[in-house]
């Protein structure tokens, strides 16, 4: 019981550097842990390697690792968080022989799952 | 005593922990039935006995830690008293684990056995590594096959026969029935009532195979109109797609690889070796637990199973295009 103070303090500082930054420059507004909770509830690991999620190592699509330092989505658009936006949301709408599924994301869920990949190296 | 307020919320989230682990879809706590009460109950009994024994042996220990640091070299280190190692290491144990076994005995003998009423029956039969339920309905002489998972009316008898196709599995719902074993070559009986409704978790539990761990049952105790109507569903006939996407997926299965070990009641799909898919949509979980059960994740079965459940018998499908995977996965999540 007497340890169970800096127990605390341990555990409080580490939930600390955890929380300390939630949102990524590139995507204003967005959360990248409400990012990351989107691409577990949707699934998005089963196609793709996604460092950071459990169980993200689909062998579907492409790894998303360093997806910020590329320069087309989908093979033709700009990378930028607009398209990449507009291609999780809806890919047929952007190339109509991809096999993404459209899941229905919304916008906001769209750009929170941007601010999660773009902090892949 | 005062306790600090921060002690007193650890204390109360590690109780909110034990007991949400009381309440896993899994658990061996607490019992839905009869024969899972029981279970629990022994559980409990061995679990406290074993806290206790453990108790024990660790204060004996410390204590003889202590005084080997007391005494630096002590003469009495050696025992030399031939009683102490016969009572606390043969008559002490012999009558625990006698008293164990009496009580095990005593609190099993209370699974009610099988029973002449009538009770809603299905076969089970395991394979590597997915559960088949099939349903033998004498009256229509119709058979109808599913799999993975299993729904039974609250309150009511369910027989289960349990075949193997391959090697040893084990069937194990904790909350309902103990472990038994599934024989190739050998058939068993267990008869279940689950009285509170709910969803369960079945795992094998007799290591069958590299996907062992992933070889899961989902039990849905539901209420006897729900019961009957899900069933009714099982029965039935796979319905003709209505979209025109579901439509070329259905042309792409029934056609093409899938109808070779896959059946779909209902088209000309009647392969044998892998689960029946006449109504895959409906279910709960893809792969026997290992996956959710939804669009996305059907479309990345379908294309690349062994990447989701290495050493799984379906190969990769790298033929298909990706708008023939999202035909396919539109027409199977369709099936309900």
């Amino acid at each position: 019981m007497r340890y169970l103070g800096w127990l605390t303090l341990v555990a409080a500082s580490l939930l600390t550097g955890c929380r300390h930054n939630d949102e990524n420059p590139l995507v204003p507004g967005a959360s990248i842990a409400a990012g990351r909770a989107a691409i577990q509830q949707y699934n998005c690991g089963v196609c793709h390697q996604i460092r950071g999620i459990s169980g993200a190592d689909g062998m579907v699509g492409p790894p998303l690792s360093g997806i910020v330092r590329r320069t087309l989505i989908g093979g033709e658009l700009p990378n930028n968080v607009a398209n990449l936006s507009a291609w999780i949301r809806d890919p047929q709408a952007i190339e109509p022989r991809s096999g993404m599924p459209n899941l229905g994301v919304d916008s906001a869920a769209a750009r929170n799952i941007v601010a999660y990949l773009y902090t892949l190296r | 005593m005062k306790t600090p307020p921060v002690t007193r919320r650890l204390r109360l989230a590690a109780l909110t922990l034990l007991l949400a682990g009381c309440h896993a879809p899994m658990s061996v706590f607490t019992g839905a039935g009869p024969a899972g009460r029981a279970l629990s109950q022994l559980t409990w009994v061995l679990v406290a006995a074993s806290a206790v024994i453990f108790v024990l042996v660790t204060l004996f220990m410390l204590a003889a830690i202590a005084r080997r640091n007391r005494g630096g070299t002590d003469p009495d280190l050696t025992v030399h008293d031939n009683r102490i190692p016969i009572v606390a290491g043969a008559i002490i144990p012999g009558v625990v684990l006698l008293a164990l076994f009496m009580t095990s005995v005593l609190i099993e003998r209370r699974i009610p056995g099988d029973a002449s009423t009538p009770a809603e029956s299905f076969t089970v039969i395991g394979h590597q590594w997915w559960w088949g339920v099939e349903r033998d309905d004498s009256a229509s002489g119709r058979r109808a096959m599913w799999a993975n998972e299993l729904h039974v009316p609250v309150g009511e008898p369910v027989d289960l026969t349990l075949l193997s196709d391959d090697v040893i599995h084990s069937f194990w719902i904790p909350q309902v029935h103990g472990k038994i074993d599934l024989i190739p070559g050998d058939t068993n009986h267990i008869r279940f009532v689950a009285d509170r409704p709910g969803v369960y978790r079945g795992q094998c539990a007799e290591y069958c195979g590299m996907q062992h761990a992933n070889m899961a049952f989902t039990l849905v105790v539901e209420s006897p109109v729900a019961y009957r109507a899900w069933l009714s569903v099982q029965r039935a006939d796979a319905k003709p797609p209505t979209d025109t996407l579901a439509a070329l997926g259905r042309a792409q299965v029934v056609n093409g690889p899938c109808a070779t070990c896959h059946t779909i009641r209902g088209t000309t799909a009647q392969g044998e070796i892998g689960p029946d898919l006449t109504h895959v949509g409906s279910r709960v979980t893809l792969a026997a637990g290992t996956l959710p059960n939804d669009l996305a994740t059907m479309e990345a079965w379908v294309t690349n199973a062994p990447s989701l459940k290495p050493g799984v018998k379906m190969p990769a499908m790298p033929q298909f295009t990706g708008l023939q995977l999202r035909a396919i996965a539109a027409y199977l999540e369709g099936l309900r």
